[in-house]
């Protein structure tokens, strides 16, 4: 195993800062053509906590796995900070040891392995990298196989078009494990899996994590999931952080009316639990060009004049930790439910 | 549709800049002086700068590009050092012989290579399927050169039925639509047609094989169409890609006809550039390359357009 | 051991096999691919060979027996329109015609690969600048490009050669650009990159094994049309030069002959076509047995 990379700024300070993350992606564009820009990631900000596990959810096409792929530098952003243990990257911290520090599971089991190479070889891979000897990076790569559920005799020679998809998965789990990060992004990482081997890969995440000390950012559409593995819940639309807290808290009162929405989707086992709260309604407009104010605003039951004129900043809903970019909960936003300015300042 | 026309054509012009730019270069990498065709062995230094300074040799490369550009717009290649007539002139008679011929040859390997694609394509894994296929290989890989010494010997020098060389009777070089000239041509077009014939027969081969494994067709089975009538979808959508293929292999022929028309003696560019690069008139040479590749990237421009105006689905935004 | 676990642990019970060597296997069995193999692999040899087959003296002829036909004893093949024997000419014209037809597609599919993984890998600008640049090539239908560069440089096997390669060169980069980028692509790009290894770690161990396959499978092919074009230049004059025994040198030579011995003048354009096909039915063996999804 490579060496543990040393904890800098103590359990108080977060694993991982995010600052005003910016993509634009341009669209067309040429001779004649006016280039257009897709906001696929505007302005996102927020922290992981040293041991937690972080879920990110939201439709698809919402920025989730764009985001994913920015902490991974795996493409420029347009603008923003990623701070990891108090270090600021790309300055205090070396894109190459963010890149140990750092791990990521991919959404597509199958396209995440190279074809030509063994399972083993795709695992002991990382570590060469980081100047493990070969032997020792192929004994490492066995372990690892061991620890995700799967025995190295049989599968450590195995491409990766002659294992199940489960399988491929738990290979993946592994190759990640192998540079002994200390966060890992997974990205759809069960997503793709039938429902009975997406509980076991679960728990083996939830094993892993206590084991390894690790600390987990959970990008997943599956609300079911995310309640189940996260301690602290994001969620996005259009590119854009409209809900955050801890995860019982955001379920249990959801202030954003997009998560309302998302949330009363989810088929309840109760038919007591059935919400009144108005259904989604169409698709998510173009993110070429985002609604004005409140991006939401075009699918909301509550829009009123401000939600169309203002962007409404992420604001503390009740407590210290639940937050929510919604006029409703900004005092005296001009919403007609918003709660008064003076209560506020109380 | 006029704006795709548009922005294709523009497109188009740092394209035909760079071919030009190529020919141009393509003299200037000759080893050797490029007077050495025209100056006498014992001319004296003054000779020699006299006529590099009247051919303007003795100028700058981008200058000298610069002049030749100019010239070139207008239609002038500059004369030919071996006869002293203008290029443009002497390449211009040379294409519309070598146009004859790709086209006569075009059109039957065009028409040869849907017939085989399709029979393939319909029957594929039978022994139709492994004819036909056998012959488009064949069809690529054969020399086309010897293929018509072959022809000449069986047709000509056997069987007497065919002139072996030339483009008329008597080696006059004046084409007419008659037996007497078309007897002519018979030969070389049908040597020349073997390659589209091959790359046709493959392309329309692959795409009724997919086109037939395609959902729609089987719905207009169970609707109960006739066979006759399904046939005519699978033409339909084969015949967008069918057209490009072969407008590309129309310019191939027409810059490849060197080789056939040296077994042919047959009075068109590809004769024009032999002579050029043996007689080292490098105008000449530098004027047929140009006008071949610019007539390629035309029909390239030409197969683009039609294409999209045939093709629903290619966005023409 | 629980009912999940074993589960868990099932997995093929056929022992695991490398990519190469499934194609390898496929391609054996490919009756086709075999025995041109078989044909390419016997001219070859008796072209590398040629002093040790107990030959007649390729370049020595004789007024007296000029183009003796097929059968004549002591001459199987006949000879040519200076006397010379034909087989003994056409086994050793294997060694040049092969040399000029082969060496350019392998300098392509070096120069060629290594340009257009490194378009196809980086992108941005340098896509661009190698991409372009290969367009205006495009721009020239190959004979027209090959015999022009030949034109200009002058006859000779080494200016043969070069001419060739530069033919091929932008060929060969478009299908590696394209091989490329789709490769690029897949995740498993983005997680050794996410690994911390170098562009040329990647390349080298991710890149490499997925892309050569398909250029490689083009560049067999293209073996054949260089067989064809390169014969045909020293058919022109610009390949060649006499005495040497080379396949396109020698129809040439030979043309003049068809109305006297008109199949010992077709004889080594039956060499051509031989090699020629075969390459082109290897290549598309080559293909169906990398095909590996049926």
């Amino acid at each position: 195993m490579l060496e543990p990379i040393e904890d800098l700024g103590g359990a108080a300070q977060p694993l991982l800062e995010v600052k005003g993350l910016v993509k634009h992606f341009p669209v067309g564009g040429g001779l004649f053509a006016k280039t257009k820009v897709v906001q696929a990631v505007d302005d996102v900000s927020f922290t992981v906590a040293k041991g937690e596990t972080v879920g990110i959810v939201g439709e698809s096409g919402c920025g989730k796995s764009t985001t994913a792929r920015l902490l991974m530098q795996l493409m420029p952003r347009n603008e923003g900070e990623i701070i990891f243990d108090g270090q600021l990257v790309g300055e205090s911290m070396s894109l190459r040891d963010l890149r140990r520090a750092m791990q990521m599971v991919f959404q597509d089991s199958y396209a995440s392995l190279n074809p030509r190479l063994t399972i083993e070889e795709s695992i002991a891979f990382g570590p060469k990298v980081h100047g493990m000897a070969d032997g020792a990076a192929r004994t490492l790569a066995r372990d690892l196989l061991t620890k995700v559920g799967l025995k190295p005799e049989t599968f450590a020679n195995r491409y990766p078009h002659e294992v199940s998809g489960g399988q491929r998965q738990r290979v993946n789990i592994a190759r990640a494990l192998a540079l002994n990060p200390r966060l890992v992004i997974l990205d759809e990482a069960v997503s793709a899996l039938d429902k009975s081997v997406e509980a076991q890969v679960l728990n083996l995440l939830v094993d892993l994590k206590r084991e390894f000390g690790l600390t987990y950012l959970f990008i997943s559409h599956d609300l079911n999931v995310v309640r189940y593995i996260s301690d602290r819940v994001l969620v996005m639309y259009l590119g854009q952080v409209v809900e955050l807290g801890p995860v019982d808290e955001v379920w249990d009162g959801p202030a954003h009316p997009y998560t309302q929405a998302l949330l009363a989707a989810m088929p309840a086992s109760d038919p007591d639990q059935r919400t009144e709260v108005p259904p989604i309604t169409g698709d998510p407009p173009n993110p070429i060009d985002p609604p004005s104010g409140c991006r939401f605003h075009t699918r909301c039951g509550f829009c009123e004049d401000v939600c169309i004129s203002t962007v409404p900043r992420l604001s503390m809903v009740a407590d210290g930790a639940h937050q929510a970019a919604c006029h409703m909960v900004i005092p005296g936003s001009g919403h007609t439910r918003a709660p008064a300015a003076s209560e506020a300042a109380a | 549709m006029l704006a795709y026309i548009a922005r294709r054509i523009v497109y188009v012009i740092p394209i035909v800049i760079s071919v030009a730019l190529v020919c141009f270069l393509l003299v200037h990498i000759t080893p050797g002086d490029p007077l050495v065709a025209i100056l006498p062995a014992d001319a004296s230094q003054e000779l020699a700068a006299q006529l590099r300074a009247a051919y303007g040799f003795d100028r700058p490369l981008p200058v000298q590009f610069g002049l030749w550009l100019w010239k070139a717009v207008h239609l002038d290649l500059g004369n030919s050092i071996a006869t002293g007539r203008p290029v443009f002139t002497e390449v211009m008679t040379a294409v519309k012989n070598t146009f004859i011929l790709a086209c006569a040859a075009s059109a039957i390997g065009f028409t040869l290579g849907v017939f085989f694609g399709l029979v393939a394509g319909y029957f594929r894994d039978t022994w139709l399927d492994k004819l036909a296929t056998s012959i488009a290989v064949a069809g690529v890989s054969v020399p086309h050169y010897w293929l018509g010494m072959v022809l000449v010997i069986i047709f000509s020098v056997t069987l007497g039925w065919l002139p072996a060389v030339g483009a008329g009777p008597g080696g006059s070089s004046d084409w007419h639509w008659d037996w007497a000239h078309i007897q002519f041509l018979i030969l070389p077009a049908v040597t020349m047609s073997v390659i589209p014939m091959g790359i046709v027969t493959r392309t329309i081969r692959a795409l009724t094989g997919d086109i037939l494994s395609q959902d729609f067709v089987e719905a207009l089975r169970s609707k109960g169409l006739r066979e006759t009538r399904v046939f005519r979808h699978v033409v339909k959508n084969a015949a967008p890609t069918a057209i490009a293929v072969m407008g590309l292999q129309l310019g191939y022929l027409l810059g490849g006809s060197i080789l056939i028309e040296t077994v042919f003696s047959w009075p068109g560019t590809g004769f024009l550039l032999n002579s050029a690069i043996f007689q080292r008139d490098l105008p000449l040479l530098q004027g047929t390359i140009l006008v071949l590749a610019l007539f390629f990237v035309f029909l390239n421009l030409v197969v683009d357009i039609a294409q999209a105006s045939i093709d629903p689905r290619i966005k023409r935004a | 051991m629980t009912a999940t676990d074993t589960a868990l642990q099932a997995a093929p019970a056929h022992k695991a096999r490398g990519y190469w060597a499934t194609v390898g296997r496929r391609i054996v069995r490919d009756k086709v691919s075999m025995a041109c193999a078989l044909v390419l692999l016997a001219i070859l040899l008796a072209a590398i060979f040629a002093p040790y087959l107990h030959l007649a003296d390729p370049y020595q002829g004789s007024m007296v027996r000029r183009l003796r036909h097929i059968g004549t004893p002591g001459y199987p093949l006949g000879t040519d329109e200076l006397g010379r024997d034909m087989l003994s000419r056409l086994i050793y014209g294997g060694r040049l015609s092969l040399l000029i037809g082969i060496l350019p597609v392998i300098l392509a599919f070096g120069i060629g690969t290594s340009l257009g993984l490194v378009a196809g890998y980086a992108g941005g600008w340098a896509n661009t600048a190698i991409m372009r640049t290969v367009d205006v090539f495009y721009a020239f239908p190959s004979v027209l490009l090959a015999i022009a560069i030949s034109g200009v440089l002058g006859a000779g096997v080494v200016n043969s050669i070069v001419s060739l390669t530069v033919v091929f060169v932008p060929q060969i980069t478009r299908v590696a650009e394209s091989v490329t980028t789709g490769v690029r692509n897949l995740d498993f790009v983005d997680a050794a990159r996410a690994s911390g290894a170098g562009a040329l770690t990647i390349m080298r161990v991710h890149m490499l094994g997925n892309v050569l396959g398909p250029i490689f499978v083009y560049a067999t092919g293209l073996i054949s049309v260089s067989m064809i074009l390169a014969a045909g230049l020293s058919f022109l004059g610009l390949g060649t030069k006499p005495p040497e025994p080379e396949w396109g040198l020698m129809l040439n030579t030979l043309r003049t002959a068809i109305y006297v011995n008109p199949w010992v003048a077709a004889m080594p354009g039956v060499m051509i076509f031989a090699v020629s096909i075969c390459f082109n039915l290897l290549s598309d063996g080559l293909r169906s047995a990398m095909d590996i999804r049926n």
